[in-house]
């Protein structure tokens, strides 16, 4: 009898336990694993077979003067890693290239945000305002980099300038949708508890807007990218862009693939950074 | 009862809402009837007939078009501080766990962090969520997430709380549940209520008078006073000879009305 409770406490675990231990649930972190590899398995092949496909066909049929040649272009990026560009190390160059990406897309991203989410509340505002921003979206922003560096000069804020405007307008357009979004029962009760104008725009609109913004920020620092090149392309002394430029100026047609190999990869490590940001963020949202 | 100042009083208060043909709706009709401190009053009537726009007026969160709206002897204007409103769809900030929504009133109102969590947690124990204090509220069920708003609802202690349909959305087990929660959680405020809903047994259940209304635009058509004892049982007080004899009277009052309704309904649909 005493040892009754014993045998009855290991059939309460035994049975508790089992719905975990399904053959299913034991099949499918495998069967997922198996999958993973073959996702992996085929990009590299694809991969594998652009370059080897490149390399064939500049060799034997087209030119490669124009086209250049995937071997010329790691060769030039082992160049530039080991002995530098002509214009010096290729990390001043890269940090350069970041630092007006970073600028740009800080200061544009905080003045979209804030701008976005002030006159999705302010309808008057809004009302009125509304279209001198659709005609100043309407601008061409690339040509601005020409201005920027008229105004600002071959140094760092011209290139600043530039991706702030690029960066300023998709996230306002997204702050201010995501603003106007509210639902309006969340947005009741929070005045009914007594939320001033400050605290429903901290509590309330900003995290609303969130995933609107984050949306946004994704492809806003692509831009920055964009705008920090394009400015140095229109006229500076150092950066991926002044690379390119310069390349292009030489007839180096392995230096400006170099160069756009680089860009890409800084663009998918920022790319990484935040989608970090966006899951520490976000939180709160079911997955 | 007493003669001392109603929580709520409304004179003739009337609501029309502009329509897109550029004219104008009237959801509410010169709707009169006052509201002593610490009553219970259900409001019923038929579907759509405007019984939410009552808690909008008095909430402040829609000015009445004409007629009087006060609260505790003060014309509403603006979204007086003593009111709590529980809505009908989740109403609580998904961003926020289980705790600091409860917090947010009295966060919103200047009392200082650590002290406003203190007290929500006091709440958070009273309505049962021991435990889930770091949930986000998509972690909760539908019940869950009524008992935050509750708790969310009731920790800024206000004198009048308005209900609209808190529980429309939930299973009538957890329907019947949250009713004597919320029974259990008034019996210990002073707080007036009014409590909005299309279903009479909660109505009956809940309140020491019902409102009825008429089809829209809405207006009172009477009031039928509930004289059962209190502390009731929710789920046994239906039972109740005079319990049915209530049910009779408001649902012949409604009867009518929802008739009306029906038939426009059906004109238009």
């Amino acid at each position: 009898m005493a040892e009754y409770p014993a045998v009855d406490l290991a059939v309460v675990a035994e049975v508790t336990r089992a719905p975990v231990m399904t053959t299913a649930d034991i099949e499918v972190p495998a069967f997922r694993r198996r999958r993973r590899l073959g996702v992996y398995a085929g990009r590299v092949a694809l991969v594998a077979l652009w370059l080897g496909s490149w390399e064939l066909a500049s060799t034997y049929w087209i030119d490669p003067f124009f086209y250049s040649k995937p071997s010329e272009i790691a060769h030039k990026l082992v160049d530039w890693f080991t002995n530098g560009t002509s214009y010096g190390s290729i990390w001043e160059q890269i940090s350069a290239t970041l630092q007006e990406a970073v600028y740009g897309f800080i200061l544009g991203a905080v003045v979209g945000v804030l701008l976005g989410v002030i006159l999705g509340r302010a309808r008057y505002l809004a009302d009125v305002l509304a279209p001198f921003i659709k005609a100043a979206n309407a601008i061409p922003r690339i040509v601005l980099a020409t201005i920027f560096v008229i105004w600002f000069g071959f140094g760092m804020s011209s290139k600043v300038a530039t991706a702030f405007v690029l960066v300023f307008f998709g996230v306002f357009f997204n702050a201010f949708q995501g603003a106007r979004e509210v639902p309006r029962v969340i947005d009741d009760n929070a005045r009914i508890l007594g939320a001033s104008r400050l605290q429903m725009m901290r509590t309330v609109v900003l995290p609303s807007a969130t995933t609107w913004i984050l949306a946004s920020l994704h492809t806003a620092f692509g831009f920055a990218l964009i705008g920090a090149i394009v400015g140095e392309y229109t006229g500076a002394d150092k950066g991926l862009g002044m690379l390119i430029a310069h390349s292009q100026g030489t007839f180096d047609s392995p230096g400006i693939y170099a160069a756009m190999i680089i860009m890409t990869v800084l663009a998918l490590l920022a790319e990484g950074l935040l989608t970090a940001i966006e899951r520490r963020l976000t939180k709160w949202q079911p997955r | 009862m007493t003669q001392s100042t109603p929580a709520i009083r409304l004179a003739g208060a009337t609501k029309a809402f502009p329509d897109a043909g550029g004219g104008s709706f009237t959801a509410m009709r010169d709707v009169t009837f006052d509201v002593a401190p610490g009553e219970f009053v259900s409001v019923v009537g038929p579907t759509g007939c405007g019984k939410s726009t009552t808690l909008s007026l008095i909430s402040g969160l829609e000015p009445a078009t004409a007629g009087e709206v006060a609260v505790t002897g003060t014309p509403v204007a603006g979204i007086p501080s003593t009111v709590g409103y529980m809505f009908q769809q989740d109403a609580v900030l998904p961003w926020r766990t289980v705790r600091d929504n409860v917090a947010l009133g009295l966060r919103y109102r200047g009392v200082s962090k650590a002290e406003a969590r203190e007290q929500a947690q006091g709440w958070i124990a009273r309505v049962g969520l021991d435990g889930f204090e770091r949930y986000y509220p998509h972690q909760l069920s539908g019940g869950m997430r009524k008992r935050v708003a509750m708790a969310q609802t009731l920790i800024t202690e206000p004198e009048i709380i308005l209900m609209d349909e808190p529980f429309g959305a939930l299973d009538v087990q957890t329907r019947e549940l949250m009713q004597a929660e919320l029974l259990r959680l008034w019996a210990g405020s002073k707080a007036a209520v009014v409590f909005v809903t299309h279903d009479l047994t909660e109505a009956i259940a809940l309140a020491d008078r019902v409102v009825v209304m008429t089809a829209a635009p809405a207006t009172v058509k009477s009031i039928v006073a509930v004289d059962l004892p209190r502390p009731r049982m929710v789920d046994e007080i239906r039972l109740q000879p005079d319990f049915l004899t209530l049910y009779r009277e408001v649902w012949h009052a409604l009867r009518e009305e929802v008739e009306i309704a029906r038939a426009r309904g059906a004109v238009r649909g």
